[in-house]
């Protein structure tokens, strides 16, 4: 009973560690720079693959190819910004009309990512094995590549919460959060400092992306669900907190362990349950200020 | 003295080429290929869907994610009562199915602004393909259902119908009170709600009633797939399709969405076939270049092009 339960608890937070990484880059993305991206998790996808990429043609460990794709990733990003989301920030009337704007593009954008990598890697399942020998938790074995991902997320996402906190461009990101107007009165360059967050969402969905290639199989049509996990776990932890995307990540990654296990195909049904009656009752999340 | 009440000479010629058109499409099985009637039907599918999209979200300026439940739920339908009872039946159950799930949606969705709506609608497709995939999975103890295979050239009469019906409502919306209370909706939410429109009832209702077209659409379309299952019905490109479709059209006219649905239509029938990542990629890109170029649309385009021929005094606002 015990073990079951240990069973349950530790595979939740194993997988809610992986859904923490991928909603900490879209709260960035959607609470400070406002784009809610529906192509975040084309990036997820793009880092899993080359990740897969690295490793089969060239043996590159998947570790090290976070080297390779996080700035890759977050060059990227920060490149559409600057062309795309900036000239739409400035063309939009309101706020309310950028996000909707800038949803409409990301859209674009999800459809342009996934067809160019469906031209270059075709619609193959594939995966590799790393690291892949069983660990003995208490009773319970899991793959060790899964506690590499749930150590490497919790590692990325206190070092991101000391970035926020700790250094100028992580003050001048929170400041941009509240309220950009007057941080760019105080003197912070904003559109730097929003596509510096667009680029570090990308940069973390890669890595996540490189993570999850570990210990699941990977295509190129992977990545919408990966948002929309990641847009439930936003909301669930209140959009544009950074600390309620951590929270609400391991919190869904709980639920989804403990309903597999009584009923394994309702999993995703009951992330979209709780998403729709949080809309309806709490739309502003865990720890969202309304 | 008063005015003998006369047709304004706009709605006449209007009148006179839908007639014309309508005509011209009514008798088109007799002369054309069946291939012809069949790229019809699929293009008139689309127009219904984006017209449908366009009746509520245009105005309002929510951005509903919705239609791909709304269809799926007349796909089911069809695929349920298909075989018991009379397709105009079916599809009249199909789009009332539709009717009835948006106006659920829609007295639930009440407080939701701007984007939570847009996620909320995202959230309703999934929901339903997951529960019904886990029905039919566990209790059914199936994974797909065949639909009752009905002859194009009836398909295509059907779509032509509701096609008709489809602009005949998004005209008249347009034209009445109805449709002004939407677009101060639109405007200025709170507002309307001060001049006495009642929003809540408006916007409920114009949800439902463009559903009720997507749904009859599915229940007819259902009978092309033949075999359809969760995955297929509720497809989320059928969500994304027709905002597309009418962004790229422009909805400031009825015209706009006809055109932007006709054209991608018509350019998925002859590059899918070939070139299926083409076709989305080529997709993507004019999503971003018409919302960062054509705020409105083709629509927009051709209203410029003819105030700078004409003059702004004889170009409809």
């Amino acid at each position: 009973m015990l073990v079951t339960f240990l069973d349950i608890v530790i595979a939740g937070l194993l997988l809610g560690g992986l859904y923490a990484l991928i909603a900490m880059g879209l709260s960035l993305q959607y609470g400070v720079a406002r784009v809610l991206n529906i192509s975040h998790g084309e990036f997820i996808m793009l880092g899993a693959l080359t990740t897969w990429a690295f490793y089969t043609a060239f043996d590159i460990n998947p570790l090290a190819a976070l080297a390779i794709c996080g700035p890759l990733a977050f060059i990227l990003g920060f490149i559409i910004h600057r062309t795309l989301y900036k000239r739409l920030l400035n063309s939009s009337g309101s706020l309310a009309l950028f996000e909707g704007n800038s949803m409409l593009a990301s859209f674009g954008l999800m459809f342009i990512v996934q067809n160019l990598a469906l031209m270059f890697w075709g619609p193959e399942i594939r995966g590799y094995s790393y690291l892949a020998f069983p660990v003995d938790l208490a009773g319970a074995v899991f793959g060790a590549n899964r506690l590499v991902t749930l150590g490497f997320a919790i590692l990325i996402g206190l070092t991101f919460y000391f970035f926020l906190t700790r250094t100028r461009i992580g003050k001048a990101i929170r400041a941009a959060a509240q309220d950009p107007a007057a941080a760019g009165i105080m003197g912070v360059d904003i559109n730097n400092v929003l596509a510096i967050c667009f680029g570090l969402g990308a940069a973390m969905a890669a890595i996540a992306g490189m993570l999850i290639s570990m210990s699941y199989p990977v295509h190129t049509g992977m990545g919408l669900e990966y948002t929309i996990i990641a847009i439930i776990v936003v909301v669930l932890g209140g959009l544009g907190s950074i600390p309620g995307s951590f929270i609400g990540g391991l919190l869904l990654g709980l639920i989804g362990s403990i309903v597999t296990y009584f009923e394994p195909g309702l999993a995703l049904a009951a992330y979209y349950v709780i998403f729709i009656l949080l809309l309806l009752v709490k739309p502003t999340g865990l720890m969202g200020k309304s | 003295m008063k005015h003998k009440p006369r047709l304004p000479q706009g709605l006449l010629t209007t009148g006179s080429i839908t007639l014309t058109v309508l005509v011209l499409f009514a008798t088109l099985p007799g002369y054309a290929s069946i291939y012809t009637v069949i790229l019809l039907a699929a293009i008139f599918m689309y127009i219904v869907l984006t017209l449908s999209w366009s009746i509520f979200s245009g105005p309002t300026g929510y951005i509903s994610l919705a239609s791909a439940a709304f269809l799926g739920t007349g796909i089911y339908t069809s695929a349920i009562f298909g075989k018991m009872l009379p397709l105009p039946v079916v599809v009249g159950i199909g789009g009332l199915a539709s009717f009835c799930l948006a106006l659920l949606a829609g007295a639930l969705t009440l407080r939701l602004k701007g984007i939570y709506f847009s996620m909320f609608t995202f959230g309703l497709v999934e929901l339903i393909k997951h529960l019904m995939l886990w029905f039919e999975i566990n209790l059914t103890g199936t994974r797909g259902r065949f639909v009752i295979v009905v002859d194009h050239i009836t398909v295509y009469y059907v779509m032509l119908v509701l096609l008709a019906l489809t602009i005949l409502t998004a005209y008249a919306i347009r034209r009445s009170k109805f449709g002004l209370a939407l677009q101060s909706i639109g405007e200025q939410e709170e507002a309307a709600a001060h001049t006495g429109v009642n929003v809540t009832l408006v916007k409920v209702s114009a949800f439902a009633i463009s559903a009720f077209f997507v749904g009859a659409t599915g229940a007819i379309m259902a009978t092309r797939w033949t075999y359809i299952d969760p995955y297929i019905a509720f497809n989320y490109l059928f969500s994304f399709m027709p905002v597309l479709m009418a962004i790229f059209g422009g909805m400031g006219q009825l015209y706009g969405p006809i055109m932007g649905a006709t054209v991608f239509a018509y350019l998925e029938e002859i590059l899918i076939t070939r070139f299926p990542y083409f076709y989305m990629l080529f997709f993507g890109i004019i999503l971003i270049v018409s919302v960062l170029y054509l705020p409105n649309g083709l629509a927009g385009l051709i209203q410029g092009w003819q105030k700078r021929v004409w003059g702004a005094r004889y170009v409809h606002p």
